[in-house]
């Protein structure tokens, strides 16, 4: 059954069949019992990146092209292990890291099959070359 | 006024609200699909924020049809009623930051907030809650949240004044709000890093402190960029979690890098790369800087203006009014009617749920000892503004119970224990003084094991089931839920008690005009009316003592002679069905001091009832046109009172004591005493007036059952009847 954007919102309650944990886990399979059983994963409980793309898809019938593009990064994101996000987002902030060290960021990213993100990334750099945000202050004119 | 300074504009410093003259032009210009300039700046001298926008944040197709139209033309969209949101929405696509500030600049404050009332982007309007303490007691945290979640706060934002406490702070809100109503969303305004590894945890489910400047160099100054900031928005959702930017008119200013141009200005470029970041929604309107801009003038007008470019461009918008906008309460409610009365999707972004004392934002604009008078205003208006009347038993016990919640949440993860002492304390607590000192040295250990041994929601859910509070581990574990069907990460979301997600997808303003979107009526209207110090007025009626009558009636009164003959003509219901004036002094007591009054001033009082009029007026005249003297005291039942003269109009006297609540049996004979004087043809000195000119407001409603009751006893064109004291002198 395929998923149409346009009306199968909330998926929660339209669809919830659609919404599992990366486990495979249904959303009504997140109760007390199972908490109690101690079958519950505490890094489980979160969405997929087929239930993110959805939502992307979702925003998107709704004409929120930017909300769709950042879901559509965070699909991808999801995969990507949390202490990782987070180093990543410490290099984005400003003087940080060298264009080098972005550049390796964005191929790390493209093995963990983000290529939105590694886009972003490499966009980022290119900017941050122009406007002295790297780590070494290097400034290039564009 | 002069606690806070007012200063005329300084645009070197962007200590301008709009329209400043530094601002540069607006313009497009796009060359084989690319954007070679922006508002005026070529390509080549972009700074990171215009890259950004220019990267993400314009659609090109829009822009050629948008950046067409004139000014008037737009703004004439924001206010048409038969323009949809959407197409608005879909013209601001393709406008860059300059335009979007001028053509807003166009519009006056009616038109901002029509235009406003259009352009949310939920149907309905909600509020958001702070709950802090300065004792960061665990305790009172937690009642303050089932409380302001009791009230019917959709979001709680708590924040920290230590900074390791934020994690015993994210869990006592989190069990404390699901304890007062499930589905309240919970926050912790920590640094970003920090913030995302409690939303991580499941300890907080949205975050919105992501800062956002309009310059370069504050946006840097804030450890930042635009890109870092959209891919951390990208890393919550990638968590399940909600996320709003935070931007605000004068924070450059106040960063001493406006760089001369205009809060506003400046604020559209804000908003045009929050937007860009892709995010669902904004924080706005100037929020901590809002004394700032409340300095120069326009400052109300320019922060509700950047609420409407927010909405504009299709953001949920949490709307400010959270941080202390004046010393004066008259100013900040005038600045709150902006949002209050079209409606934002969170009409502050910061209601303190405790009172300002204890409020760690800086903030408490308004606080919990103006509930009150909120719920009264939403009242008085018949609008909206998100806050639900509760009444006391139910606040205490939910309060009570989320205390006991987070004290079994502590016990069963071997934090330092909640006493009962503290449970009781924070039941009943107004504020942290009422609670003991915690061992704040053991709290912040506690603190860091949480994120060391990456203490979750599901732990604090697991706890709460052991310990017997089953439904509150129900609903923590609905909120971790949340995260796996990320419904609630569109535009505008909200999730209601059973777990239904309202967003901008499925619950979009709908407004077209009168009789469309969402209105306060029905069963909404029923429960925002009906606050606990509303009385019956059926109940409010005199609960007249049935005592023995004191008045008798003899027969028609008719006139007499007798230059000493004085009437004293009492009201219809007077000594009859009502028996005590507004004040409660006894008409038996009243009439006798009148009539004693009478005889000390040597002449000879006559007690009539007048039933024809309840008017003081025609009272006392018509007592005056009976009476030997032509001086008559006329007496209505509340205890307003008139002397007349027989010769006088009805509406004329020669003195009218109107100030019913405040006289003594004292006033009554001195209104006796100077009757007899009148008569007597003896100089009279008035009885001294007083007044009060809160009395109407305090007891008009009063006043007016009393008349009512007393005008339902009036038989028209009746004559008067001639009355004795039952058993007294004559």
């Amino acid at each position: 059954m395929g998923f149409d954007p346009a009306t199968d919102y909330p998926i929660g309650t339209v669809r919830p069949e659609l919404a599992t944990t990366p486990s495979g886990l249904p959303l009504a399979g997140i109760t007390l019992a199972a908490l109690r059983e101690g079958t519950l994963d505490p890094s489980d409980v979160r969405a997929t990146p087929e239930t993110l793309r959805r939502q992307s898809e979702v925003a998107l019938a709704a004409g929120r092209v930017g909300l769709a593009e950042n879901l559509a990064r965070a699909a991808e994101l999801a995969s990507v292990p949390a202490e990782l996000l987070l180093e990543i987002y410490t290099a984005l902030r400003p003087d940080r890291s060298t264009a080098g060290e972005l550049d390796e960021w964005a191929d790390r990213l493209e093995e963990l099959s983000a290529p939105l993100a590694a886009a972003f990334v490499r966009e980022a750099r290119a900017a941050y070359a122009a406007r002295g945000l790297l780590a070494s202050g290097e400034r290039t004119t564009v | 006024m002069r606690r806070e300074l007012l200063i005329s504009p300084l645009p070197e410093l962007g200590l301008v609200a709009m329209e400043g003259p530094n601002d540069p032009e607006p313009g497009l210009v796009v060359e084989d699909g690319r954007v070679v300039a922006l508002d005026g700046k070529p390509a080549e001298e972009f700074d990171a924020i215009d890259r950004f926008i220019v990267a993400h944040g314009l659609d090109l197709d829009a822009a050629e049809e948008a950046m067409a139209l004139s000014d008037v033309e737009l703004a004439r969209a924001l206010v048409d009623v038969d323009v949809p949101r959407k197409e608005a929405v879909r013209l601001a696509r393709g406008l860059t930051p300059a335009r979007l500030a001028r053509v807003v600049s166009s519009l006056d404050p009616v038109e901002m907030m029509f235009a406003l009332k259009k352009l949310r982007a939920r149907r309905a309007p909600a509020n958001q809650a702070h709950v802090t303490n300065l004792k960061e007691n665990p305790a009172l945290l937690a009642a303050d949240a089932a409380e302001a979640a009791a009230r019917g706060f959709a979001e709680i934002e708590t924040t920290v004044g230590v900074s390791r406490y934020a994690p015993l702070n994210a869990i006592a809100i989190l069990v404390g709000s699901q304890t007062g109503r499930p589905g309240v969303l919970t926050q912790c305004a920590v640094e970003e890093r920090r913030n995302l590894q409690l939303a991580i945890l499941g300890l907080v489910t949205y975050a919105e402190t992501l800062s956002v400047y309009g310059t370069e160099s504050v946006f840097v100054e804030g450890d930042d960029t635009p890109w870092s900031k959209a891919f951390l928005a990208s890393a919550y959702a990638s968590r399940g979690v909600k996320v709003r930017f935070t931007s605000g008119g004068g924070s450059e200013a106040l960063m001493g890098r406006a760089e001369g141009k205009s809060m506003l200005y400046l604020e559209a470029r804000c908003l045009a790369a929050i937007r860009a970041a892709g995010s669902q929604g904004v924080q706005n309107g100037s929020i901590s800087c809002v004394a700032l801009a409340l300095s120069v003038p326009g400052g109300v007008r320019e922060i509700l203006a950047e609420n409407l470019i927010a909405a504009w461009l299709d953001l949920e918008v949490a709307s400010g009014n959270d941080a202390i906008a004046s010393h004066s309460e008259i100013r900040k409610t005038a600045k709150l009617m902006g949002q209050f009365l079209p409606g934002t999707d969170f009409v502050t972004s910061g209601y303190s749920a405790m009172p300002r004392y204890d409020n760690m934002f800086g903030g408490g604009n308004y606080d919990a000892d103006d509930l009150d008078e909120w719920l009264t205003v939403q009242r008085d208006w018949q609008v909206d503004a998100g806050i639900e009347p509760v009444g006391e038993a139910e606040l205490l016990r939910v309060r009570r119970k989320a205390a006991l919640a987070v004290q079994a949440v502590f016990a069963g993860l071997g934090f330092p224990p909640i006493t009962d002492h503290e449970v009781e304390a924070a039941t009943f607590a107004h504020d942290s003084s009422d609670v003991p000192d915690r061992d704040r040295a053991a709290d912040v250990v506690a603190g860091d094991r949480v994120l060391a041994e990456r203490i979750g929601g599901l732990d604090v859910a697991r706890e709460l089931d052991r310990a017997g509070f089953a439904d509150v581990a129900e609903a923590v574990l609905g909120m971790q839920r949340q995260r796996v069907s990320a419904d609630y990460l569109q535009t505008a979301a909200i999730i209601g008690p059973d777990w239904t997600v309202r967003s901008a997808v499925n619950d979009p303003n709908d407004y077209r005009g009168p009789g469309t979107g969402y209105r306060l009526e029905g069963r909404r209207w029923q429960l925002l009316q009906s606050l606990p110090h509303e009385l019956d007025p059926r109940e409010l009626e005199e609960a007249s003592e049935r005592a023995d009558e004191f008045l008798e009636e003899l027969h028609v009164a008719s006139v007499e002679n007798g230059s000493d003959d004085i009437v004293v003509a009492v009201g219809p219901a007077f000594g009859k069905e009502l028996r005590n004036t507004i004040n409660g002094l006894a008409h038996a007591d009243v009439l006798d001091s009148v009539c004693g009054g009478i005889r000390d001033g040597g002449a000879r009082p006559r007690i009539v009832r007048v039933r024809r009029s309840s008017d003081v007026a025609f009272i006392g005249h018509d007592g005056a046109r009976l009476s030997g003297s032509g001086i008559a005291v006329g007496l209505q039942s509340k205890g307003t009172g008139i002397i007349h003269r027989a010769d006088l109009q009805p509406l004329d006297n020669l003195e009218l004591f109107g100030m019913s609540p405040l006289y003594t049996l004292d006033s009554y004979r001195a209104m006796g005493r100077n009757a007899a004087g009148y008569a007597l043809g003896r100089p009279v000195g008035p009885v001294p007036t007083v007044m009060d000119n809160y009395a109407r407001a305090r007891l008009i409603v009063r006043t007016t059952l009393l008349h009512a009751r007393e005008t339902a006893a009036v038989v028209p064109g009746a004559p008067a009847v001639e009355l004795s004291l039952v058993g007294a002198r004559a």
